[in-house]
């Protein structure tokens, strides 16, 4: 282990007094919101209850989790080794990810101390329901999943065991809801056909955010891996990123392909250039997805790791975008309002991903997250040596 | 059983809004009359021009406030009246953003809030009594009865005096049909009401997409489990190989 000195060098030092000072700031809002209501804090309404928190922390913050059921998936079912350096780091991400959702719901729900209601009050006609369960079961199996990289670091023999045992199905059951969860999130919409912008209203919805969540997860582990590496001074497995950029290229150009061609079978892309909110919305997010292409067909940057970190930011950017649009964006003409997040509810999201963030890179120092770096000059021997 | 609703003739009300101020005595809402829906007005009386109408929940045959809840805090009553149950609400909003006609309304400045808007005085019709607000209207502009019957007055009165109405029961097909039905002198959607609303009930577009899902469950996990099979068969037997040929 480590020594506790690390914890107070000086660097860690200026890391913690911002943050400080950002718990504090988010303990004033907190108070307000659940002493004086939603309303004291945000800028939702009755025209238009749902706004950042939900747009962002919830709908985006699953989305940026994908990383996990794409990379469980492709290590422990299709049994690809060879993309196990990066498991670990989007297992950790997905779960982080995931707690920064149940913690956004409790600040969105008017009610949350009723959050476990769909438990015992069921509707299966409802999407909600079904994202309420996703989020409850995926958490679950991400924690697990979670436990059993501090088990091994611990070297609990017996829970590593145990864990291995049930690696298979676990992983089985984590894909299987990730892809019930992300579509679900698109689902949410399908009911406000009058609602949602032309840009963004399609049967396809559940689909297109699937197909987009697979996109995003392999940008995802790009990006940790490169950022890692940058501030943890670790060598970057370049080769592997070529290879996770092969697969975003992929999955965006699946998912670019049947958006378009189901907006055009629907003919809304007249609306593309309309001018108004939604079509410089929608051509931001275009444009995001196209950067991301480009960058990962031009040969000299779709093998740099430069190249790769900014298509893998720019195709997060867009998905993210995308979400933003379908949740909040595309319904502020039909509101009849001006939906703009308020102070509270933009510092509230803030600080909460910066925590993930922190928690993030906290955790990479003491857990066996990212794989000893053997050719490495400054290699030092981790935790996870047994 | 039967099922009631309400009869808004616009052309009949003459805007004392005594149906605000009893729906506010009858469901205990604080505060003073609103020009719009909030939590503390289930219903209001608008005006336009010389023309004045009723706003509140159309309580829809088949509801999507409903349809969403994901605790079933909401329920369409087979009598009529969709009523809602603020003890297993969580407060995700879903039904607000769900509804087509942006009915239900948010208690913004509560710790404990709950959403709010008409549930058609379910507890007086419990009683054998008819709701508030059409008991205590003066002209019978708004008036409470079986659906089907009112139907049937509401046609009967744009046969009789097409001058008067425009030819339109809004509600009759509006999302798969409302308990709650209006007529009025002017188009609909020139007093802002939703119109080009499609016939069918908004959840089924919701439900073709979930009730695919255990199937896909079942399909999905059928093919990663036999991927998972079938490579891991495969490895194995390449291990087993490797250790007899080095044998
Ligand atoms: S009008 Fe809205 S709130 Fe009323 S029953 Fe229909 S969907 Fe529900
Ligand atoms: S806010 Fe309450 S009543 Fe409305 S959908 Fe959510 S849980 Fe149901």
């Amino acid at each position: 282990m480590r020594t506790t000195s690390l914890i107070l060098s000086r660097k860690n030092l200026a890391l913690f007094l911002p943050l400080a000072g950002l718990s504090l700031i988010l303990l004033v809002f907190t108070l307000v919101r659940f002493t004086k209501g939603l309303g004291a804090v945000t800028n939702l309404s009755d025209a238009f209850p749902w706004g950042l928190w939900v747009g962002f922390d919830v709908v985006c913050g699953v989305a940026l989790a994908a990383g996990g059921f794409i990379l469980t998936g492709i290590v422990y079912l299709f049994n690809s080794e060879r993309y196990k350096p990066v498991l670990r780091p989007a297992i950790l991400t997905a779960f982080l990810g995931y707690l920064l959702v149940c913690l956004g719901l409790m600040y969105d729900l008017g009610k949350p101390w009723n959050i476990w209601h769909p438990l015992v009050m069921w509707n299966p006609h409802s999407v909600m329901f079904e994202v309420a369960w996703c989020v409850m079961l995926y958490t679950t199996v991400l924690a697990l999943e979670f436990g059993s990289i501090v088990a091994e670091a611990m070297n609990w023999k017996k829970l590593v065991m145990a864990f291995h045992a049930v690696a298979v199905p676990l992983v089985l059951a984590g894909v299987l809801l990730s892809t019930l969860h992300q579509s679900s999130l698109g689902s949410l919409f399908l009911i406000v056909p009058q609602k949602l912008h032309p840009l963004w209203y399609s049967s396809l919805l559940p689909l297109n955010f699937w197909l987009s969540a697979v996109a995003v997860g392999f940008a995802t582990v790009i990006l940790e891996s490169y950022t890692t590496s940058k501030l943890m001074k670790r060598g970057l497995e370049l080769e592997l990123l070529i290879d996770l950029g092969r697969f975003l290229w992929l999955a965006l150009v699946v998912y670019l392909t049947v958006r378009l061609q189901d907006m055009a079978l629907r003919g809304a892309l007249s609306h593309v250039l309309d001018g108004g909110l939604e079509s410089t919305a929608f051509l931001i997010e275009m444009s995001l997805f196209a950067s991301a292409l480009i960058l990962l067909t031009i040969r000299r940057t779709h093998a740099s790791k430069l190249g790769l970190f900014f298509a893998a930011l720019f195709a997060l950017l867009g998905v993210v975008m995308n979400r933003l649009n379908v949740s909040i964006i595309g319904l502020v003409s039909d509101s009849g309002v001006k939906y703009f997040p308020s102070w509270g509810e933009i510092v509230i999201t803030a600080t909460l991903t910066a925590m993930g963030f922190t928690i993030f890179f906290i955790l990479v120092r003491f857990l066996p997250i990212f794989p000893p770096d053997e050719g490495h000059p400054n290699h030092v021997p981790t935790a996870a040596k047994h | 059983m039967k099922t009631y609703g309400l009869l808004v003739d616009f052309t009949a009300c003459i805007g004392c809004k005594a149906c605000m101020e009893t729906c506010k005595e009858v469901n205990r809402l604080p505060g003073g009359l609103s020009d719009e829906l909030n939590a503390e007005n289930y219903s209001v009386v608008k005006q336009q021009g010389d023309l004045y109408y009723r706003q509140m929940c159309m309580h829809c045959l088949t509801p999507s406030c409903v349809s969403v809840c994901p605790v079933g805090a909401l329920e369409k009553t087979s009598a009529g009246p969709v009523n809602y149950d603020g003890s297993k609400c969580m407060g995700c909003r879903y039904c607000m953003v769900a509804c087509p006609f942006n009915v239900p309304r948010y208690e913004w400045d509560k710790a404990a809030p709950v959403v709010r808007k008409c549930i058609m005085c379910i507890d007086r019709l419990a009683e054998g009594k008819e709701p508030a607000c059409a008991w205590v209207c003066p002209m019978g502009a708004t008036r409470f009865g079986e659906r089907d019957r009112l139907l049937e007055i509401a046609h009967a009165r744009i046969k009789k005096y097409p001058d008067r109405y425009v030819d339109h029961v809004y509600g009759e097909h509006e999302v798969g049909g409302t308990s709650v039905l209006m007529l009025s002198s002017v188009p609909f959607a020139d007093l802002g009401f939703r119109s080009g609303l499609p016939h069918e009930a908004l959840p089924e577009l919701t439900w073709t997409v979930l009730r695919k899902i255990p199937n896909i469950v079942f399909t999905t996990g059928i093919i990663l489990g036999g991927v998972w099979w079938v490579i891991n068969r495969r490895m194995e037997l390449d291990r087993e190989n490797h250790k007899s040929d080095s044998e």
